[in-house]
């Protein structure tokens, strides 16, 4: 098994399944020379401009051709440049993917599945760094990964791009360089809906996606220097969620922390935390906690307006220590 | 009309036979719409959109294109369009009354929300425009597997004001692909008037994308037959989309629940009403001697029989059951 960067192994799902699957493409701007982000480079010299479209500037059309040609039985991989310029195309994500099968009674599909680098990677400011996950979630018919991962990345992506129904893809950026691991050459995948137990602790529960788990992961690593014994899940899936290892994550500690670095409100969180306080209020030990991204727009420019804006490890161990001494 | 010279359906390549089947459709159409209008208006189904005024243009495109290859992304008025594709008067009828055997949802849309795999009619939905790039996505994938087929989408000309109509039309126009767009300007967007909508021509637009738009009197099937039969065969050629733009006028309201004359006049109504392409297109077959008066009310009856007939079986068929709510939404494991 070779070490790759979570960069490189959604580059690996995408060439590996286009070679495997001639239905599949790929499509969005700027992807022919690689994409700004570098996820598609050196597919166009494997598979030619008509497999990997350089496509006009205009998100709503990048996702309302995918899902014609989904229609028509392709398998489309639509790149969104930025999360935060797919708000164009949510008109054709939520009024038309999501509901095609329904809306036809099953006789139309509409197998996409929409790429969208998400979260702030330094510098990006407001435009360039958001997490637009909460938009979308709730949303009947859309399905939604968000790896934390290279393993997951890759296995993520060719479970998206195998599955009959639209999947929103959200691959955090700073992820891309940040995290290398070992990551199979060969064909596998992870199960949507699935989510997964990183490590197992007694004292309290973290739940969590993309780099929040990161950062979980290693305040876990401190805490346990003081003796403090975290259980972290990382959700995987974040539509649909997998409510059973929700559950028995919560019930593992009975105090339970939700991490993710978009906005508090209507995010994620929030219904992570209903499902918990639904199921298993009063198996609880303390109030459920949310660490998130604050009520603001998104991250400033300026880093000290950044810093705050964002998780890191220290912020995960302060709450997660707070949480196991309530 | 002198012995042995060509009427306009046979110089078009049209047979005696086809014209009449378009006709037909039209017909079974405006027959249709006369029935879901009694229907809501005593009660037994809940809404109707009316297609009145506009069959000519679409039995004119429908007879251009081929029921067997290509694949339709018509709009909520487009009944004609349909009949003339393969959709059945039944399954109209089954739609209307949104029963679970209504092949275009199951009786989950409302009326005029088409789609029939089967018949390559896609799925839509009642936020406009967004079939557009739809189409241009099956055109783009049509022209990647290398199959002869083209796209065929309409809209109004209020919906043609949508982003996604330029994003779609742009998008097309670049990669030169097979689709045919077809706006049904009816003159008015609900209440809205053309004037109020847009300042120039929609066809004009096609310009700005590269490709040629066309202006046609959506009054006269054949004339539409023509522009959308050289649209495809352009299509085919490899030389890309064509923008059509049906000049009609939407005779009845916008819905079951618009009152018209709250923003035009009953005189301008009658004066448009005058110009209505079926019965023009009616007299135009007696004229080539293919058609007769006897004929027609041989054919109406017909018709009132098969819209009674689906009618009491749409009326009679099972809705779906409430959980059948939860059906659909994803594919079944």
């Amino acid at each position: 098994m070779a070490v790759i960067t979570y960069l490189e192994a959604i580059r690996s799902a995408m060439q590996d399944e286009m070679q495997r699957d001639e239905n599949v493409f790929v499509l969005g701007e700027d992807v022919g020379k690689g994409g700004v982000l570098n996820a598609t480079k050196g597919l166009r010299d494997l598979y030619g401009e008509s497999r990997v479209l350089d496509t006009p500037l205009a998100e709503s059309a990048i996702v309302g051709t995918a899902i014609g040609a989904a229609m028509y039985g392709m398998k489309p991989i639509a790149e969104i440049q930025f999360a935060d310029f797919i708000f164009p195309a949510t008109n054709q994500i939520i009024s038309e993917a999501a509901k095609i099968r329904y809306r036809s009674n099953n006789d139309w599909s509409c197998p996409i599945v929409i790429r969208a680098p998400y979260g702030a990677a330094g510098g990006g400011a407001i435009y360039h760094s958001q997490c637009p996950e909460s938009v979308f979630f709730g949303t009947p018919g859309l399905k939604m990964v968000a790896p934390s991962n290279p393993y997951d990345a890759k296995g993520l992506l060719l479970a998206a791009i195998r599955d009959p129904d639209p999947v929103l893809y959200f691959e955090h950026k700073k992820c891309y360089l940040s995290l290398s691991a070992e990551v199979p050459e060969g064909d596998y995948i992870v199960p949507i809906g699935k989510a997964e137990v990183k490590r197992e602790g007694t004292d309290l529960t973290v739940i969590a996606y993309g780099i929040a788990v990161h950062y979980a992961l290693q305040a876990a690593e401190e805490l346990a220097k003081e003796g403090i014994s975290a259980h972290v899940l990382d959700l995987r899936t974040i539509q649909p969620l997998d409510v059973e290892a929700i559950l028995e994550a919560a019930a593992k500690t009975g105090k339970v922390l939700i991490a993710h670095e978009d906005n508090k409100t209507g995010g994620i969180g929030a219904e992570v935390a209903a499902i918990v306080a639904e199921e298993l209020l009063y198996d609880l030990d303390a109030p459920i906690r949310r660490l998130c991204g604050p009520d603001a727009p998104a991250v400033g420019m300026n880093p000290p307006m950044e810093k705050f804006f964002l998780l890191n490890t220290d912020k995960l161990a302060d709450a997660m220590r707070e949480l196991a001494q309530f | 009309m002198s012995i042995g010279q060509y009427v306009k359906h046979q110089q078009l390549g049209l047979s005696d036979e086809r014209v009449i089947q378009m006709y037909t459709s039209m017909l079974l159409a405006r027959k249709f719409d006369e029935r879901s209008l009694l229907l809501q208006r005593s009660g037994k189904i809940a809404f109707h959109v009316s297609g009145v005024g506009q069959e000519a243009a679409q039995a004119g495109a429908a007879y251009a294109l081929d029921a067997e290859k290509d694949y339709f992304l018509p709009y909520y008025r487009d009944y004609a369009f349909v009949l003339s594709v393969g959709m059945t008067m039944k399954e109209l009828m089954l739609s209307v009354f949104a029963k679970a055997e209504d092949p275009n949802s199951g009786g989950r849309q409302m009326p005029g929300h088409f789609g029939h795999r089967k018949h390559r009619i896609v799925t839509g939905s009642s936020p406009v425009t967004t079939q557009v790039p739809h189409a241009v996505g099956i055109a783009l994938a049509a022209k990647m597997k290398g199959d002869e087929l083209v796209s065929f989408v309409t809209f109004g000309e209020g919906s043609s004001n949508q982003g996604d109509f330029h994003e779609g039309c742009n998008f097309a126009g670049v990669h030169k692909l097979p689709v045919i767009l077809m706006c049904e300007n009816n003159r008015y967007a609900i209440s809205v008037p053309h004037h109020k909508q847009v300042a120039g021509n929609i066809a004009d637009r096609a310009i700005g994308y590269g490709f040629p738009g066309v202006k046609v009197d959506g009054n006269d099937p054949l004339e539409v037959y023509r522009v959308v039969k050289e649209a495809r065969e352009r299509a085919l050629r490899g030389e890309g989309p064509t923008l059509i733009e049906a000049d009609l006028y939407r005779v009845p309201p916008h819905s079951t629940s618009d009152n018209d004359l709250l923003y035009r006049t009953k005189e301008e109504v009658e004066e448009n009403r005058a110009k209505d392409g079926l019965p023009k297109f009616r007299q135009y077959l007696i004229d080539c001697g293919i058609w007769s008066e006897e004929k027609d009310q041989e054919l109406l009856t017909a018709i009132q029989q098969e819209i009674n007939e689906a009618t009491a079986y749409a009326d009679a068929a099972p809705y779906p059951t409430g959980e059948d709510t939860l059906k659909h939404v994803y594919a079944e494991a």
